[in-house]
Formats: structure tokens, C-alpha cells, sequence
């Protein structure tokens, strides 16, 4: 049935919507949603949403209390609603602080706002597979599934609320009622058909502020391709001279000294694009993030090889992001640009700060590929 | 609104029997029409501000939103609402124990006694279910005319305003009308004072009648230019009556004001009406309706009801002790000038002069008292020390609150301070023609505390908005003792001003 209040409601959400798209240029660049990320959720502080009102200053006016303590006992941090009787007509809270909002809703956001368009999934066929999971308990089935314990347990309950049960002489036995067994439930397997694959250079050049911008704009990118794909699988390879593969983590905090060899990642990407996912199943998102200084032009050479022959050929889109550094010479975009420019699978951007993740993002998924 | 759940026979059953306890005991209230709400029914209701038939607006969506997590969560649970209308209206929550629903219709009985009987009261609508749908129409009416968000961002402006009322207007006279001065006495006008012929030119030489002379223009032409001629404390009908606006604009800001001074009596009079309530409900339950095996379920919903914390006041708690206190002093005969006049401490706690006018004293208080009197008459010290009662505060040397003094005078000040004006700052409409500019000057009467700077602002952002010229606001800051004008500028542009204005 819809209620009235569904009517307010959506028009609440609505504002919220609005509120989020206007500033959704600073909360990317500050990347303070992400510290507060939950599940599937995320909760955004929007301090205006509020009517504003004439009012004192919170700290101003003290108040009166009730109970024990001595003068200069500290009472904590106020605010806390005590359980009791609501009252109508009472404002429910001064301020409004965090507004959650549903990754797949901010991910609507973001498209909307960026104008992002629908990814073309690859290949018409999906990845269905049905698995049956042991979920609960239930009255009926098979002996075979019969839960052992829960069937005792209740034999038990029932012959103490009955009175036979005799603590000296402990037999029970279940009749027909008590047996409890084991129920299943069909689901679908995460239909994980697309995956992303980080690679991110961590040579002595990406100093903690360049780090920062990859780690905010891969977030991005992750709640806008898992708004788009039923399940996306997130790998991250970390290289410098040496390319390994990482868990998220460490991946965003590492950092190591040395040179950089920009093909030992690409060897390793290629590597597990053919081992493990198969191009007409899987859609591949190569991601790589550098400051743009390889190590020798040789290895730059290796890499534009690599791409033509192993990576390209698989992938829905690969993307290159330069992080400006003070250090970097930033040539690798250069070189990509000169040998991929009429590529429509390559896409390069240059992220000069924070302020610029929102463009690159959309540089990168405005194609929809 | 939806669709009424019948209301269960057994239910019927003990309404009847509560109001038959309650009307033995002296209330007297309107007919109660109870209903049975699922949460989420209820907490629409609730968002509503227990009228369903409201005009349709983002705010209560916002506040739906908040009560179901709330409630989702486990923070929190309305047991039970009442509107102020006759008949009156109630809702039960769907799925409470009996026990509750017995509490819950007791607590109603008292609450609508006192909704019918307390003179702050007495000039409500009591037929605001018509009233609220009969706005909730208006305002669907313009939207179809002049568009949802053209009208939605109206009433926000508006709402920005609504606490800028005069909530005692109602029962006191503000001003009255003054006299113009002695105009049938022509020799007056010109300062003339009284004399016989041949002393004339002694008491009233020519310099002296021309001073005067130029005292009665300045004067008069001082008189001319104040508009109002007195600060006006209800902001919302001076917009209405001077603002520039258009019908349905009018029409809107109507609605809102007429709906704030609804709602004003119920914060005016929170603590006594929660404290009848609870008064009545212990009192009904416990002598009358409670069943043996429902005493610890009462006990336990009675307690959560009358919890304190700490730096919270509980407005149930501190009513139906006052109430409680009062009953017992009436009933010894602890008041009067004999008993203001004991100073023996020994003497006093003995006291009893076997009066027996507790319950008739608690009758004259919820006819004829609200919040302030309430707690200004009958807090007195030994109910200060007894509940202990005690004053907090923010300390700026420890970043937390903390309680600051348990000296009754300190305690009495700060909570007769947090009931003026319901705990919301005075603000007055200074000038309507400020600076003869048409500009709009509102003062904050400043109490002690500071305004929230960020939050004026914007006020007055709405402020302007409705205006259409700039807006000023004279308050204080913590920075400087001075008072700050807080200037807005509208669209039009004007050169920055110092505060010097100020006599």
C-alpha cells in the first residue's frame, strides 16, 4: 500500500539526491566518504539539509539534570536519546548529520552527474550458476539432513515444559514433532563476469598524496563498475622493478625505493588474464596508475609490445592514469599517446590533484566500453 | 489517510474501564477515539505531527525517515500519541502488551483532561484535523498553480521562520492603545504652561515657547518615523501584514503561522502536561487497574518512562515530581505566610496541619499554570535538594559538559531560563524601515547566550527572502560585548555599515 508519507519521503531522498550531486566535486576530491564506507552503504555528512532557525549556540545555554555526581563531574558526550515516550510534535534531533546513502545509489548519481553512460556488457552470454547452501532449520525433510542437536534440544524443552523430564535419570527421546532438519536454499553464484585489475607503481617517486588520489579514484571506479556489473573482482598488482601481485591494503600502502620497470606489471597482468580469466567470459579492466617515469626507453618498447599483443586484444578498456609528481618526467603518457592514440580500448589522463580525480574518472568510463 | 484497523474489543474493553477510574478520580476530558497503528503507520503519524491529513512537505519525510531508523535500531519507540481536538484522537501502538495499552490509555485520559482544562489551551483549534487538511489543500492548490518546487521552497523559507511568534499573545495584552495627548488643549501644543495675564511673559517668555516648540516637532516627527511603533515580537504577522507579497505567498505563511501557535501550548506546557500524565497513569494503575501479575510489567514500563540520564532532563519525571511534592504540601498545609516564615529546618519537616487540600491544588495547577509559573512557584529548595537537581554546562577547560553547581538559586535560574520562550531566542522586529531604506531591523533580546552564527545567517538569508530588501540582525557575538549587526544584503547592493547606529 502506498502511504502519503512515501510521497514526503521520496521527495526527502530526492533532495538529498540533489544535495549530494551538487557537491559531489568536493566529497570526491576529499575523499571522505570512503573512510566511512559500510557494507553496501555509505553515510554522508550533509549538515545543510536542515531548515536553519534562529537558535542559541549549542554550547551556549547548559541545562538542568537530574541524579548523582559532584560539581565538575564530567557528563560525557550529550545527545544520547534515553529510551522512553516519544512525543509528537517534538523535533527528533537539531542536527542532521550523516545521510546513508547505497553505494548503487551513489553510483547514480556519479553517472548522472558525470553524464556517464551504461556499460555495454561483453559477450550476451552470463555466468549462471546455481549452488544450494545449508541455511536453516525447518520441520520436515529427509532423515538423512536431520539436525542432530536441535532435535534433541527441542525433545528436551518439550519434556521439561511437560513435566516428564527427570534430571536424576536424563533419557529423552524425540517423537515426530521434535525432529528439526536442515534446510537449503538455492542461490546464484556471484555472476563475478567482470574484473578490475590495479596495478599501481610504488617506486621511491609515488609519495603518499599521489597514493591518496589512486586509492580515491579506484574507489570510484569500483562503486561504478559494480553498479554496472553484478559482481566485479578487484585485483592489485604493485611493481617496481618487480611486479607482485597484492591484497588492497597493502597495495595502498606500500612504498618502496628502486627503480621502475613498467612491463614487469604488464607481464604480470598478462599473465593472469590468461590464466584466469578467460576474455569471452569476463569483462577486464586494466587500471594502471604511475607518475610516468619507466626506466628505460627499452622497457617502454616492451610495454607498448605487451599491450598490442597480450593485454589489448582481452580487455573492454584499459586505462592509464599519470599522477603529476614532482620527481616523475611523466614520459610514459607520451609514448602511450603516440603508439594508441587512434586505439579506442586506450584511454590516458593526467591527474594533476585532487581536484582533477573527478575528470579523469570521467575520461576513463565516459565511453562506456 | 490509510485504512483504520479495527479496534479490538478487548481494547474497547479497557478503555472503558480506565475512563471509568479516570472520570471516579475528577478528570474530565473529550471523547477519545483510539486506533491501532503498525510501526510504520505510527511513525508516519508521529512525522506528521499526529495529523495525517498534513500539507505535503520534505521535512516530514526527513523526519519519517529518522523515527523508523530510530526505531529499526532499537533506539527508540512511540508508544503512544495524542492530538489536542475534540474529540480527541489516539493512537495505540499495533502489538504492545496489554499492560502497555493500559498505561498508555490512562496517560491519554490525563492528557486530554489537561488538553481541555489548562488555560494555555483554551484558544486552540480544537477541530484542527479540518484545520490541518483544510491547509494541506490550500497548499496543494497553489502547488498545481504555481508549481511543486516553486511552493515547497516557499514553505522552507517560511518553516526557516516559524518559531518567530508571540506564543503569550493570545493572553495578555501587549499594548494598548494610547491616547493621543490632551489634543482638545490648543495652549498645550505650543508649551504654553498655565498663567495669569500679567505674569505671562515671565513663565512663558518667547524662548522658552519656542524651545518647547522645536521639543514637540523633534518629538512628534521621532514618533512619526518608528514603524512599528513598537517592537513587534511576533515577526510572522508583521511579514504578513508588510511584506511584499503575493496571495498565495500570504496564503502560505498564514498557514505556517497559524500551525506554529497550534503547536506552542504543547511546548509551553510540556513538563506539567507529561507530569498530569504520568501522575494519573500511577495513580490509575496502580489503585485500580493493575492485575497482581501485571505489577512487574508495570513497574518496568513505568521506570523506563521516568529514567533519567545524565545531562537530560526528563520532563515526565520532573512533573509528576513536582505534582507529587505539591499534593503532599498541600495536604500538611506547608504553604502560606506562616509557612514562608519558619526558619526552623526541624520544624518544617514535621509540619503537617492535616489540611487535605492536596488534590484540589493539583486541580487549580493544571487549569491555571504552564511551564514558567509551574516551576517559578513550586520549585522550591528542599525539592531542589531531594530530586537532586543539578546545573551543567559546557567547560571550554575540559572540552566536555560537566555539572557546574548544585546551589538551588543557579539550578531554579538556568531552568526557568531554558523555559523562556520555550528555550528559543527572542527576536523582535526592530525597525521596518531601517535606516529609511525599507530596509527590515530585527533584535535579538539577548538572555545570557549567543546565537548560532551560521544558523542567523541563514535565517536571515530566508528572512530577506521574503522582505525582498536586506535584512539586519542586532545581536551579540562572544568577540565583542558591542552589539554586531548581522547584515544581509539582498539582490540590490549596499555599502557595508558599522554598527554605530546604535544610541
Amino acid at each position: 500500500m502506498s502511504q502519503k508519507i512515501d510521497l514526503d519521503h521520496g521527495r526527502f531522498r530526492q533532495i538529498i539526491r540533489g544535495k549530494i550531486k551538487q557537491n559531489l566535486r568536493k566529497y570526491i576530491s576529499q575523499g571522505e566518504m570512503i573512510a566511512k564506507k559500510g557494507k553496501d552503504r555509505v553515510a554522508i555528512p550533509l549538515p545543510s539539509v536542515d531548515i536553519p532557525h534562529f537558535k542559541h549556540g549549542d554550547k551556549q545555554q547548559g541545562g538542568v539534570g537530574q541524579g548523582e555526581g559532584d560539581v565538575g563531574d564530567s557528563l560525557g558526550q550529550d545527545g544520547q536519546e534515553a529510551p522512553g515516550k516519544g512525543e509528537a510534535g517534538d523535533r527528533p534531533g537539531d542536527h542532521l548529520l550523516d545521510i546513508e546513502v547505497s553505494l548503487q545509489e551513489l553510483a547514480e548519481i556519479m553517472g548522472e552527474e558525470l553524464e556517464l553512460p551504461r556499460i555495454q556488457p561483453k559477450g550476451t552470454e552470463k555466468i549462471i550458476a546455481w549452488k544450494d547452501k545449508y541455511s536453516g532449520i525447518r520441520t520436515t525433510g529427509p532423515e538423512s539432513l536431520r539436525h542432530f542437536r536441535r532435535t534433541y534440544r527441542q525433545a528436551m524443552r518439550r519434556q521439561i515444559a511437560m513435566g516428564t523430564y527427570d534430571a536424576k535419570n536424563p533419557i529423552v527421546v524425540p517423537i515426530r514433532e521434535d525432529k528439526r532438519y536442515r534446510s537449503w536454499r538455492s542461490e546464484p553464484l556471484p555472476q563475478s563476469n567482470a574484473v578490475i585489475i590495479y596495478m599501481m607503481d610504488v617506486s621511491g617517486s609515488m609519495g603518499d598524496e599521489q597514493k591518496e588520489i589512486v586509492r580515491i579514484e579506484s574507489f570510484w571506479i569500483d562503486t561504478w563498475l559494480q553498479s554496472q556489473y553484478h559482481g566485479v573482482i578487484s585485483r592489485y598488482i604493485i611493481h617496481d622493478a618487480m611486479a607482485k601481485e597484492v591484497d588492497r591494503d597493502t597495495f595502498f600502502k606500500t612504498r618502496e625505493s628502486g627503480g621502475t620497470m613498467i612491463s614487469s606489471a604488464y607481464k604480470l597482468c598478462a599473465k593472469m588474464i590468461a590464466d584466469e580469466y578467460p576474455s569471452e567470459l569476463w569483462n577486464i579492466y586494466p587500471f594502471h596508475f604511475s607518475d610516468g617515469d619507466n626506466w628505460s626507453v627499452d622497457d617502454t618498447h616492451t610495454c607498448v609490445d605487451l599491450m598490442k599483443k597480450d593485454v589489448l586484444p582481452y580487455v573492454n578498456l584499459f586505462c592509464y592514469g599519470q599522477v603529476e609528481s614532482p620527481y616523475g618526467s611523466g614520459q610514459f603518457i607520451k609514448d602511450l599517446t603516440e603508439h594508441f592514440d587512434e586505439d579506442e580500448r586506450v584511454v590516458t589522463s593526467e591527474i594533476k590533484g585532487k581536484d582533477a580525480i573527478m575528470d579523469s574518472i570521467k575520461e576513463f568510463l565516459g565511453k562506456g566500453k | 489517510m490509510t485504512a483504520i484497523k479495527h479496534f479490538p474489543a478487548y481494547l474497547h474493553d479497557i478503555q472503558q474501564e480506565i475512563e471509568g477510574y479516570a472520570k471516579g478520580f475528577g478528570l474530565d476530558f473529550y471523547p477519545i477515539i483510539y486506533e491501532v497503528l503498525d510501526y510504520k503507520t505510527m511513525n508516519e503519524v508521529a512525522a506528521y505531527g499526529g495529523f495525517p491529513t498534513r500539507y505535503p512537505h520534505w521535512r516530514f519525510g526527513m523526519d519519517y525517515e529518522q523515527l523508523s531508523k530510530s526505531y529499526e535500531w532499537g533506539l527508540s519507540k512511540i508508544y503512544e500519541m495524542v492530538i489536542n481536538t475534540h474529540p480527541a484522537y489516539a493512537y495505540l501502538l499495533e502489538g504492545n502488551s496489554l499492560v502497555d495499552q493500559k498505561i498508555v490509555m490512562a496517560h491519554v485520559c490525563a492528557h486530554v483532561d489537561f488538553f481541555k482544562h489548562n488555560y494555555f489551551f483554551s484558544k486552540t483549534n480544537r477541530k484542527m484535523i479540518d484545520g490541518m487538511a483544510n491547509h494541506a489543500a490550500r497548499v496543494r492548490r497553489h502547488m498545481a498553480r504555481h508549481g511543486q518546487d516553486v511552493v515547497e521552497d516557499f514553505i522552507d523559507t517560511c518553516l526557516s521562520l516559524e518559531n518567530l511568534i508571540d506564543p503569550m499573545s493570545a493572553y495578555i495584552v501587549r499594548s494598548r492603545e494610547t491616547k493621543p495627548e490632551d489634543e482638545d488643549d490648543p495652549s498645550d501644543k505650543s508649551g504654553r504652561l498655565r498663567a495669569k495675564g500679567y505674569m505671562e511673559s515671565f513663565i512663558n517668555p518667547p524662548e522658552y515657547l519656542e524651545a518647547q516648540k522645536k521639543k514637540r516637532e523633534e518629538e512628534a516627527k521621532k514618533q512619526k518615523r518608528r514603524f512599528p511603533e513598537q517592537a513587534q515580537r511576533d515577526v510572522l504577522q508583521f511579514l504578513i501584514e508588510h511584506a511584499p507579497l503575493e496571495h498565495w505567498q500570504t496564503d502560505v505563511l498564514e498557514i505556517v503561522r497559524d500551525e506554529a501557535y497550534y503547536f506552542a501550548p504543547q511546548a509551553m506546557t510540556k513538563i506539567m502536561n507529561e507530569g498530569w500524565a504520568s501522575y494519573w497513569h500511577s495513580k490509575i494503575l496502580t489503585q485500580k487497574a493493575l492485575d497482581a501479575s501485571e505489577v512487574v510489567d508495570y513497574a518496568d514500563a513505568n521506570s523506563g518512562v521516568m529514567a533519567t540520564s545524565p545531562g537530560r532532563l526528563n520532563p515526565y519525571k520532573l512533573g509528576v515530581e513536582l505534582l507529587r511534592n505539591i499534593e503532599d504540601r498541600w495536604n500538611r498545609g506547608q504553604f502560606g505566610k506562616e509557612w514562608d516564615e519558619c526558619d526552623s529546618m526541624e520544624q518544617k519537616r514535621h509540619w503537617d496541619r492535616r489540611t487535605g487540600l492536596g488534590n484540589r491544588r493539583l486541580f487549580e495547577v493544571r487549569k491555571l499554570y504552564n511551564d514558567i509559573t509551574f516551576i517559578d512557584e513550586f520549585f522550591t529548595l528542599e525539592f531542589c535538594v531531594e530530586q537532586k537537581f543539578y546545573a551543567f554546562g559546557f567547560s571550554e577547560r575540559s572540552g566536555n559538559w560537566e555539572i557546574m553547581s548544585r546551589e538551588f538559586k543557579k539550578v531554579k535560574d538556568q531552568l526557568l531560563k531554558q523555559l523562556t520562550n520555550r528555550g528559543q531566542p527572542v527576536i523582535l522586529v526592530e525597525d521596518g524601515n531601517f535606516e529609511n531604506r525599507s530596509e527590515l531591523l530585527l533584535r535579538h533580546v539577548h538572555e545570557g547566550a549567543d546565537l548560532d552564527p551560521g544558523q542567523a545567517r541563514d535565517t536571515l538569508k530566508n528572512a530577506c527572502k521574503l522582505w525582498t530588501r536586506p535584512v539586519s540582525l542586532l545581536t551579540r557575538t562572544p568577540t565583542s560585548l558591542e552589539p554586531v549587526l548581522y547584515d544581509v544584503q539582498a539582490a540590490n547592493d549596499r555599502a557595508p555599515k558599522s554598527p554605530s547606529f546604535m544610541k
